[in-house]
């Protein structure tokens, strides 16, 4: 079986993000690039799986930047076989659609039976670059499933809906999105780190992949119009408990009448 | 980039239909997002709703909805629409982007449904802006407004040149349309021969129905419990106080993680966000990702321990100090101020 796991960079949760106002993108300078902590837990998840099924090949791929290859060593070092970056000068801006059909395309060509994903990223909580893929391949999508079964002919999973838990299921191949419940990601160890340093990593164009794609071929696209920092927030009165806090706080609602 | 003085221009609603995807729950109820979403079409055009139905069931939810402000009713039925997850909505949804040429799509961002926002991208060419937190309609088109990065910033955006998807965050939209008598149903036989296959669904086991408290998207007030409660038991404190506040319960991922909070009531960058009256978090620390998804409330008030917490950075009103100590004190307080 091979399983492809969709992994992608995002600026570090930790920090303070921050947007390019003039241009309503992410600003790359302020925050360090880290693997998303969801692209983490569909590693784990392909890994557990290749754990328990020895001939399963797991192939990382990422559409970023130059520098996205430090989330693919990453996805190496914790046990992925290979990996592939799509990264392309002409792809910079991409919308959602671009993305997905740039990566549509490098799945067709690694040629995988089940593709993972992170349900949501957490740049941007789209979550819409699965769907895209599977509906561009002609394949089924899992959406948003706490845990993920894998066989050697269907992934199922469970979907939380208002109008219940949903157990569903879908032939190979497929696309199965997972939440944060799927699984804890390992740390890589030293002999992986090791081993991941001569692991493929490849680095493919748009002229590799044969397509089109980025913004400027774009005949429909999602634009930015604006884009406004929050004002800063000053914090209110800071009180230790001496006995009395809870008097003050009680104050506090009533006066601003939220009791 | 749009000037500031444009963006706080009124926006007046268009003529033009706008088509909300409607999730159908159990005997055929609308989910709690039609309300929303009708009402987010409402601020920009009008509402046209786009619902998906076993044979002969679609009659009952299509009366329901007018009195949720939908105009016209689009049911489409199908064999698959129990069976397949998505692909019934994805077809009628494209069914009604050619029948009306509406100027949005909206659809609820939930993880039932965002997928098949992005289908029905591809299906009919189209783009999408996701988790959209307010609409407008200005220069003849619909403008998405959202809340990036916990809400450190706003942004807005639309689509040129094809059909506009825009999701919509649960929770986030307040608007109500006016109710319609007796609006217009189209009933249309969906047959799905076209675009990809959805996932089957084998078995739907109904969730325990909810409790007397409010929902925690679009509460009013939450009290949210983090790791500081110690355990399961230690969480009922912020039960406690949530039902004297009339709130809804939220809870911080480690408390979630521990298992003292179900999976649902997590607050945060990957968990639900929320804007409500009053927040009041009780043993969170207040980490970043935390923050991204409460940050926006009105009030905010922490009771942690450890004075160096930084969810007092945030804090309207900030008790350094033991929740098991101050927040009986405080439920004490605020019943005798009532029955005083
Ligand atoms: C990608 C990513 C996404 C994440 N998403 C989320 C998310 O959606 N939501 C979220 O919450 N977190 C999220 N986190 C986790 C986040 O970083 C923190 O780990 C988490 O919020 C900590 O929860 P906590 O404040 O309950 O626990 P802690 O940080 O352990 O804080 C517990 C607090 O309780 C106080 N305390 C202890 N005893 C008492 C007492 N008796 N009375 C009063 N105070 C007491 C302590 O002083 C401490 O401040 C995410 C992390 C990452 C990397
Ligand atoms: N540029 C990308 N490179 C690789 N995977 C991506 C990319 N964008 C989205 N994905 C995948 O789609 C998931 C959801 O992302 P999003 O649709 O951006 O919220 C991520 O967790 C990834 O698995």
């Amino acid at each position: 079986m091979k399983i492809v796991v969709l992994a992608k960079q995002v600026p570090d949760t930790w920090s303070d993000r921050k947007l390019d106002l003039e241009t309503g993108m992410l600003d790359r300078a302020v925050s360090e690039p880290v693997p998303d902590e969801i692209s983490e837990r569909t590693m784990e998840v392909a890994l557990q799986f290749k754990d328990a099924h020895a001939d399963t090949e797991v192939v990382a791929v990422s559409m970023g930047p130059e520098d996205a290859t430090k989330t693919l060593r990453k996805m190496l070092s914790m046990g992925a076989d290979s990996a592939v970056l799509v990264t392309d000068p002409v792809l910079a801006g991409s919308d959602v659609v671009q993305t997905a059909q740039v990566l549509a395309a490098a799945v067709e060509r690694i040629g995988a039976d089940l593709v993972l994903a992170g349900d949501q990223a957490t740049d941007g909580r789209g979550g819409v670059v699965p769907a895209m893929i599977a509906e561009l391949r002609g394949i089924p999508v899992l959406p948003s499933v706490d845990h993920v079964e894998i066989s050697a002919s269907e992934v199922s999973g469970v979907v939380q809906a208002e109008s219940g838990a949903l157990s569903v299921a879908a032939p190979l191949p497929a696309v199965a999105c997972v939440t944060e419940k799927a699984a804890e990601p390992r740390f890589p160890n030293f002999k992986n780190i090791m081993a991941a340093k001569k692991k493929p990593l490849e680095s493919w164009s748009l002229s590799d992949l044969g397509i089109q794609a980025g913004p400027e071929q774009a005949s429909v696209r999602s634009v930015m119009v604006s884009a406004q920092a929050r004002p800063e927030k000053q914090a209110g009165p800071k009180v230790t408990d001496d006995g009395t806090a809870a008097a003050q706080l009680v104050e506090f609602l009533a006066a601003q009448r939220l009791v | 980039m749009t000037e500031q003085n444009e963006q706080n221009r009124q926006s007046t609603a268009s003529a033009a239909p706008i088509l909300v995807l409607v999730e159908a729950v159990a005997d055929g109820r609308p989910s709690s997002m039609a309300a929303e979403l009708l009402g987010a079409a409402s601020l920009v055009g009008v509402p046209v709703a786009v619902v998906t139905a076993a044979p002969g069931a679609g009659q009952g939810v299509a009366e329901q909805l007018g009195a949720l402000g939908a105009t016209q009713v689009l049911v489409a039925e199908s064999e698959q629409a129990g069976a397949q997850l998505g692909s019934v909505q994805v077809a009628a949804l494209a069914a009604g982007v050619g029948q009306f040429s509406p100027e949005a799509v909206l659809v609820p961002n939930t993880p039932e449904s965002r997928a098949v926002a992005g289908r029905l991208a591809v299906r009919v060419n189209g783009a999408v802006c996701a988790d959209a937190v307010g609409l407008r309609w200005a220069d003849e088109e619909v403008i998405a407004q959202h809340s990036v990065f916990g809400g450190d910033f706003t942004s807005e955006s639309t689509v040129e040149g094809g059909p506009r998807i825009i999701t919509v965050r649960p929770g986030s939209i307040s608007q109500r349309a006016q109710p319609v008598q007796a609006p217009q149903i189209h009933t249309a036989t969906l047959e799905l021969s076209q675009g990809a296959a959805g996932a089957q669904i084998r078995e739907v086991s109904e969730h325990a129905p909810a409790g007397d408290r409010p929902a925690l998207r679009g509460a009013k007030t939450v009290v949210s419990g983090g790791r500081g409660l110690g355990s399961a038991e230690g969480f009922g404190l912020a039960e406690q106080l949530a039902d004297v506040l009339g709130a809804a319960v939220g809870a911080s991922r480690a408390a979630v993680d521990a298992g003292y909070a179900a999976p649902e009531l997590q607050v945060g960058q990957t968990g639900v966000s929320v804007t409500p009256d009053l927040y009041v978090a009780l043993g969170i620390s207040g980490a970043i990702q935390h923050r991204a998804g409460m940050q926006t409330a009105k009030t905010i008030v922490a009771i942690d321990k450890d004075p160096d917490a930084p969810i007092f950075e945030i804090a309207d009103f900030g008790v350094v100090g033991d929740a098991f100590e101050v927040v009986p004190a405080v439920i004490e307080q605020i019943q005798a101020r009532r029955s005083g």
